[in-house]
């Protein structure tokens, strides 16, 4: 008995098993309507995938089977479910088959089918599972893209002087973003000032202190004066023990301090009025 | 062969660099503006690279000994417009253009001339008027 008339011949007693194997592990976050329409895709691809007697992957006939796996695993990996959530929907398949096919009947060809079956079943959650991690891969590389613009805004303080508040662990990679975005935004602003603010960087190490140093050289040669601030006492310690020189670039406690330096210098003047 | 012309505005030399700078392009220019300074006695030089998209290393040396040559005929050298991408470029490279004084714009770059040429106009008159009490005597 081929594959397809395997399946077949339990259709409805088996993907009533399977939906029912897979709802609970979903713990009903998925509807069981929704999941027996999935299940009805998955169901209808596969017979596509086994009509031609004998079954692979990648062969043209299983193009269908492939999309429609695809698609349900990227959805389950975008929606939050966990890794074995998604492989169950589609092992249940082999559980179902188990319980319907009455093994005591079963000759020696239909048992060579049965296991030539729940191979197949293997293949298709492993299959599930891959696309299930890549699309979490992908997930994770579009946040931290998301992350490293979120993290690195360029703040116009004054007419003429900008600030980058650093938020978190300064890395190359960010280092780099941030060089770029403080030197575009003082071309597009005409700034001739730039606050480097490090507050919120935990640690200043020598890599960072050289991240801050190319950005600081490279505003020079601009034309931009910066301004580093927000030296926190113990970093100050770290600087000075780590013997790194920040030279003639001028370094304030208080982002506030910097700004009135940057200020000063390029002429501004401000008065308290008296009340 | 290419050559970058040297625009004279009062006592300022204006060099705008349009086009993509070669070795022997870059050498030319060096001569000519100490030529230029010496010939127009000016006092200030600013050298436009706004439209340059790439400086190598020679380029940015050539900046360096300009400005260096400069100093030497009395005329100070400031360098503007440089983009983001070329200014990272350099900083990568090493090469941090000591001596040489940069602005944003052309506007701000004579800006800073004409606030060392004011300067310098104090300590010149300053200076003929020690020599001349000390001549008096």
């Amino acid at each position: 008995m081929a594959l397809d008339a395997l399946l077949k011949s339990h259709e409805d007693r088996l993907i009533e098993r399977w939906t029912a194997g897979a709802v609970g592990s979903l713990r009903g976050r998925l509807t069981e309507p929704e999941l027996r329409r999935q299940i009805d895709e998955i169901y209808s691809a596969l017979l596509i995938a086994l009509a031609s007697g004998t079954f692979s992957l990648n062969a043209e006939a299983s193009t269908e089977l492939r999309a429609v796996l695809e698609d349900i695993s990227r959805s389950r990996a975008r929606s939050g479910f966990s890794p074995s959530e998604t492989a169950v929907s589609m092992l249940s398949l082999k559980d179902a088959l188990l319980e319907t096919v009455d093994l005591g009947s079963v000759d020696r060809a239909g048992l060579a089918d049965l296991i030539e079956l729940t191979r197949v079943v293997d293949q298709l959650a492993l299959l599930t599972f891959e696309i299930y991690a890549h699309a979490r891969e992908e997930l994770i590389g579009e946040q931290a893209e998301q992350l490293l613009e979120l993290s690195t805004p360029v703040v116009k303080l004054w007419e003429g002087v900008v600030a980058v508040p650093l938020v978190g662990t300064l890395d190359s990679a960010r280092a780099q973003v941030v060089m770029e975005k403080l030197l575009q935004t003082l071309v597009d602003t005409g700034s001739a000032y730039a606050i480097i603010d490090i507050t919120g960087v935990p640690a200043v190490d020598t890599e960072v202190a050289q991240h801050i140093l190319k950005t600081v050289v490279a505003a020079r040669l601009m034309g931009a004066e910066c301004v580093i601030s927000g030296i926190r006492p113990q970093i100050a310690q770290t600087i000075v023990a780590l013997g790194i020189e920040f030279g003639d670039i001028a370094t304030k406690a208080t982002l506030a301090d910097a700004l009135v330096h940057a200020l000063r210098v390029s002429g501004v003047e401000m008065v308290r009025k008296r009340s | 062969m290419d050559r970058v012309p040297i625009l004279k505005i009062g006592e300022i030399l204006l060099i705008s660099i349009q086009v993509d700078l070669e070795d022997q392009t870059a050498i030319q220019l060096q001569e000519d503006i100490a030529d230029r300074i010496v010939s127009t006695g000016a006092h200030g030089v600013v050298i436009d690279i706004t439209a340059l998209d790439i400086v190598d290393s020679f380029v940015g040396r050539m900046l360096s000994s300009i400005a260096s040559i400069s100093r030497v005929l009395d005329a100070e050298t400031v360098v503007v417009g440089m983009r983001p991408a070329v200014a990272i470029t350099l900083v990568e490279l090493g090469l941090s253009l000591d001596g040489v004084r940069t602005a944003l714009d052309v506007d701000r770059g004579m800006r800073i001339l004409a606030e060392a040429s004011a300067q310098r106009g104090v300590r010149v008159h300053a200076d003929d008027e020690d020599a001349a009490t000390e001549a008096a005597p």
